[in-house]
């Protein structure tokens, strides 16, 4: 079983996001991926405005729309509209299929500012994703490293968070969020480089370890490859290719009636 | 499958899991690879650029049905050009493989096209390591920007007789530069650092499929990368078949006819 923690509609071919949908399942049923979680719509915007927040789940709502059996959703919020952003995930989570939140690079999630946000979206259950890179040529303004992503985990030690791309440059990344059991990574969104998985399960252990893509804009293949080449277990490899974000979106999947 | 993208010895900034030669061969057998072209980590900031190329052959002799030796040049050393008659005449090499970017020069430095009329004279193919990583995760103290490929198109038509291959070429290939390098019948391209849902399928439609060839970049990419990239790609079994190994001997063939 692979379930792909990380993708988008952006990089993949079509003018609709039923296009799109259908062209990134078509390239994931060829790598044998039966689930894909699928987050912001296109084009993409760092600091999104509350309509283009609506827009931009608009689009992964009809994307999801002919997809049910396939994919997840997550919602696209920013913490410079609360009011906004509160309001995105009561609309596509707790009303709307949504099981989850995206947050990216308009403020840093170290900043309180988002504190709502996680408290909102825990209380429902819903699976938190933050994007994450500490870039050695210098990072967005409002683009969080993983240290960043450790001083959120400490003021919501109860809360699971996602450390989006293991903070980019993943030796860094991986280090950063050791000591926050309440954090998994996501292997996605960097070259498959030989090596990086190996280091995440001996310092973090396989549990805490989520393979996502990161497609369109990196193929499915080269992901999973970190994985598939990995020198660690076959219970490991499973864990890490679906078990633990199964696991992770459980809570939320039963609430909503929806047995994967 | 014939990988033209291979590496031995020390990367300089971590231990990967393949970087001894025996346990690499292993895997790169076990992954179908039958043939290697493979460079030296050791080429990127050694001086001793004859002793590198002497180890390499070396190690590269230790499986020699596999592992073939692709020496280093660093056109900045004194006497670099005898470094290319002993790639060619003391080590018997197909080809050579170049760094500028780590060793602090531009590809419209005369010495490169110097290096491309000698290459040419000693029927070694060439091949240019565009990039060795991602630049945004580089050591802070050893930040090394990708080479600049604007002027290759033009040098590559003034020397029509020297073959060469792009490594690690994805993400620095502007389309406007692939464009040119399509109507280089003299460029070849490797994938390993190309990316994309379906990436190689688009890359083969905008780059003739005959001069795309298979690279992992193993031991630095997880040797599985490339060839599941193939899979990933709607490429057809005849394209895919060309791409795996019948490209490279035709670029082997070019190089020495």
């Amino acid at each position: 079983m692979i379930w792909d923690l990380h993708c988008h509609l952006s990089g993949v071919d079509g003018d609709t996001p039923d296009l799109r949908m259908a062209n990134l399942i078509r390239f994931a049923d060829r790598m044998g991926i039966e689930r894909v979680v699928i987050f912001m719509g296109f084009p993409w915007s760092h600091d999104p405005s509350p309509d283009d927040l609506r827009s931009q789940n608009d689009q992964v709502l009809q994307a999801l729309s002919h997809w049910h059996d396939r994919a997840f959703g997550f919602a696209y919020v920013n913490p410079k509209h609360v009011d906004a952003s509160l309001a995105e995930i009561d609309r596509c989570v707790r009303d709307g299929p949504m099981i989850g939140i995206k947050l990216w690079v308009a403020m840093r999630c170290s900043e309180p500012a988002i504190d709502p946000l996680i408290a909102r979206c825990a209380e429902l259950k819903g699976a938190i994703f933050q994007h994450t890179w500490h870039k050695v040529n210098g990072n967005l303004p409002g683009e969080s490293t993983a240290e960043d992503m450790a001083v959120l985990a400490s003021r919501h030690p109860t809360t699971p968070l996602i450390c989006g791309h293991t903070g980019g440059d993943w030796e860094l990344g991986i280090r950063a969020v050791r000591a926050q059991h309440n954090v998994s990574i996501d292997l996605g969104g960097s070259d498959p480089n030989a090596g990086m998985v190996e280091m995440a399960v001996r310092e973090l252990g396989p549990e805490r370890v989520i393979y996502g893509s990161d497609a369109g804009g990196r193929s499915f293949a080269s992901q999973l490859a970190k994985v598939r080449s990995a020198d660690i277990s076959d219970e490991a490899k499973s864990l890490i290719l679906g078990g633990n974000l199964k696991r992770l979106l459980l809570p939320i999947l039963h609430m909503k009636g929806i047995n994967p | 499958m014939i990988d033209t993208n291979v590496y031995l010895s020390r990367w300089p900034c971590r231990r990967l899991p393949l970087d001894e030669t025996a346990a690499l061969a292993d895997t790169l057998r076990a992954a179908g690879i039958n043939q290697a072209w493979t460079g030296s980590f050791d080429a990127l900031l050694h001086k001793d650029i004859a002793a590198v190329n002497s180890r390499l052959a070396a190690a590269c002799a230790k499986a020699a049905d596999l592992l073939v030796p692709f020496g280093a040049v660093n056109l900045t050393l004194p006497d670099w050009l005898d470094d290319v008659r002993r790639c060619r005449e003391q080590h018997n090499m197909r080809g050579i493989r170049l760094h500028p970017n780590y060793h602090d020069y531009t590809i419209a430095d005369p010495r490169f096209t110097e290096l491309l009329d000698r290459a040419a004279e000693h029927q070694l193919i060439v091949q240019i390591a565009v990039r060795m990583e991602d630049d945004r995760t580089q050591h802070p103290l050893l930040r090394v920007p990708a080479v600049d490929l604007a002027p290759l198109s033009a040098i590559l038509k003034s020397h029509p007789t020297v073959q060469l291959e792009l490594l690690n070429s994805g993400r620095d290939m502007t389309p406007a530069v692939l464009r040119l390098l399509a109507e280089c019948p003299n460029a070849w391209l490797d994938f390993a650092m190309s990316e994309g849902v379906g990436g190689i399928g688009q890359l083969s439609s905008q780059f003739p499929f005959e001069r795309i060839l298979l690279g992992t970049y193993a031991p630095m990419f997880s040797v599985e990368s490339s060839p599941l990239k193939l899979e990933e790609s709607e490429l057809g079994n005849a394209l895919r078949e060309r791409v795996i190994r019948a490209n490279a001997e035709t670029l082997a063939r070019a190089a020495r006819p």
